[in-house]
């Protein structure tokens, strides 16, 4: 009793401080590496936010979710839009772009939640693929299939992000204050109760749990953050197409959670290294085979490292 | 004297005094009426046994009164309140708590977060979406831990916990939410002769005004435990009464005892 509080608070400290120093190793990065590396780091960083927060509903919630793409999208939309003709300042797009990602993701999960399984899979993948529509239909707003391009640097206390080194900066700032408030989320009572419903939503429901308000919560919270890592992509990008909305987008994401180790927030961002450096640019060196390879990968981690990289280097597997 | 003096009559309101009551609770699946108009009253500090060979009913009459399970027909009440239409995380927080048949734990979870999240529900804030220090729910999982016999196991893992263990886990994980109505479904299934009469001291130092509900097919332990039994034989009650009653009943023998399936009400029970 007297040692546990203690040891928790230890194991704690150990995992902020890794925490901190992979922050701040992520900072030194631009001052030794060549630009073009810095864009892979800051992508790497981008898409490791998305599918953190997709970690939060199927790895820590249990909901395998196929269309977390439409949030991302939605939040790239928002802070594109609100860049290119309203305000240049990188934190009001941001905003923006967390909020339309969360409200997106509050409309289709009021829907979504109430299905479990392979139904919660098709309903997630059939709204992301009705966002997708939506983006590629509503001209005015989105550019349709041109998407919106020529969005200026984002304006960040009154300097433009010009440079790979600002926008990188910039971009793990906010991911890393977005991780660490995921990283509470999960540790708090809430997430408790999230891995509650994963491990025995019935239980949960005998213990007068009302389980569907904490499941929209936490599908609204993932949103949010998708569309967090949406508004980062256009600051980096200045451009969002209708691609970021789709399956090309939510695969790569559940790929990454899976690949990393549902359930950690940390192996996903492994995960989402894995999945950018090997369909990017292993691929590229392929021909252009980057998902084949991508392919290759995860059947070799489904099949090698049941439950991801995260499982594979905290616990020992057992054979059946 | 007691509740077994009640007419059909008197149960059909929402009993005084009563913890629980139900009244003509059915549920069919397809052509088969597992439960079949069975009225049950649990005045408040209750022992009440639920017996009856597999098939009888007694399961399914649980999930009708946690509300895992919706009735045919037939009508709940909780304190006097009619609760037949409402959610079974509704009636949770009314104050019944339940165990399962087949052991209902969180895996991936350490003993003591089991009960942690059970109590939390209770102590309040279990939506709080910042760490706490989680002190109250940690000496509660202690104190609760010690009282079923798992006295410094917090932070074994419940997967590899033994089967006994997660049997005393669960009622730990149902207690702690302080019921007052608690249905226990074959508490003593696969423990040891040790275990189950552990079991039989826990249930004795329930809160008096705790009503206790349970199904259990170890006759000894029921008739150990229970200050009323009801029989029940194919969704339907048999016979109702004391202990004494019950034993005593040409019917109960006849029927039930006295067809071979006596072997059968010991499957759960020590060897």
């Amino acid at each position: 009793m007297i040692g546990r509080p203690g040891s928790a608070a230890t194991t704690a400290a150990v995992a902020a401080a890794v925490a901190a120093a992979v922050v701040l190793a992520l900072a030194a990065a631009p001052l030794v590496l060549a630009p073009y590396a810095v864009t892979v780091l800051t992508r790497i960083l981008v898409f490791a936010l998305l599918a953190m927060s997709l970690d939060l509903l199927v790895g820590i919630t249990g909901l395998p979710s196929l269309g977390h793409g439409a949030y991302f999208g939605a939040g790239a939309y928002a802070a594109g839009w609100v860049t290119l003709h309203a305000s240049p300042s990188g934190p009001v797009a941001l905003l923006v772009a967390l909020t339309a990602g969360g409200l997106v993701a509050a409309a289709a999960g009021c829907v979504a939640v109430r299905a479990r399984g392979i139904f919660f899979l098709m309903l997630t993948l059939a709204i992301g693929e009705i966002v997708q529509q939506l983006a590629e239909s509503w001209h005015e707003v989105t550019g349709g299939s041109n998407g919106l391009y020529g969005i200026p640097a984002a304006r960040v206390g009154g300097a433009a992000l010009v440079g790979d080194q600002a926008v990188h900066w910039w971009v793990l700032a906010v991911a890393a204050t977005a991780a660490a408030g995921l990283w509470l989320l999960a540790s708090s009572p809430f997430g408790h109760a999230l891995r509650g419903i994963r491990d025995n939503e019935a239980r949960m429901r005998a213990l007068g749990y009302r389980v569907y308000g904490y499941k929209l919560a936490a599908f609204v919270v993932a949103g949010a953050v998708a569309g967090l890592a949406g508004g980062l992509l256009s600051a980096q990008q200045r451009l969002v197409t209708p691609a970021e909305l789709g399956l090309g987008t939510s695969i790569p994401a559940l790929l990454a959670v899976t690949i990393g180790g549902a359930g950690t927030l940390w192996g996903a961002c492994v995960g989402a290294a894995v999945v950018v450096l090997v369909r990017d640019h292993l691929g590229a060196s392929l021909g252009g085979h980057g998902s084949l390879l991508l392919g290759a990968v995860f059947v070799a981690v489904v099949y090698l490292l049941p439950g991801g990289a995260a499982r594979a280097l905290s616990m020992p597997r057992r054979r059946g | 004297m007691t509740d077994a003096g009640m007419t059909d009559a008197a149960m059909t309101e929402p009993g005084k005094g009563a913890a629980l009551s139900c009244a003509g609770l059915s549920r069919e699946f397809g052509a088969v009426r597992a439960v079949d108009g069975v009225d049950l009253t649990l005045p408040a500090g209750a022992r009440h046994a639920l017996i009856g060979p597999n098939g009888a009913g007694k399961s399914t009459i649980f999930r009708l009164l946690a509300g895992g399970l919706r009735p045919g027909a037939g009508r709940i009440w909780l304190d006097g309140a009619d609760i037949t239409r409402s959610s079974e995380a509704r009636r949770a927080r009314l104050g019944i708590g339940q165990t399962f048949q087949h052991s209902s734990l969180f895996l991936s979870m350490s003993a003591g977060d089991n009960i942690a999240l059970a109590a939390r529900r209770r102590l309040g804030r279990p939506w709080w979406p910042l760490p706490t220090s989680g002190r109250a729910e940690r000496e509660r999982a202690d104190q609760l831990l010690a009282e079923v016999g798992l006295a410094g196991r917090a932070a074994a893992p419940v997967a590899l916990l033994s089967h006994g263990e997660r049997r005393q886990l669960e009622l730990a994980v149902a207690l702690a939410s302080r019921p007052r109505v608690l249905l226990l479904d074959e508490p003593a299934a696969g423990l040891s002769p040790a275990e189950s009469a552990r079991l039989a001291a826990l249930v004795g130092e329930l809160p008096a005004d705790v009503a206790l509900l349970f199904v259990e097919h170890d006759l000894d332990l029921v008739f150990r435990l229970a200050t009323r039994v009801t029989v029940m034989h194919l969704g339907r009650v048999l016979v109702s009464g004391t202990p004494a009653e019950v034993r005593g009943s040409a019917e109960v023998q006849a029927a039930y005892l006295g067809t071979g399936a006596r072997e059968d009400l010991f499957t759960g029970g020590a060897t």
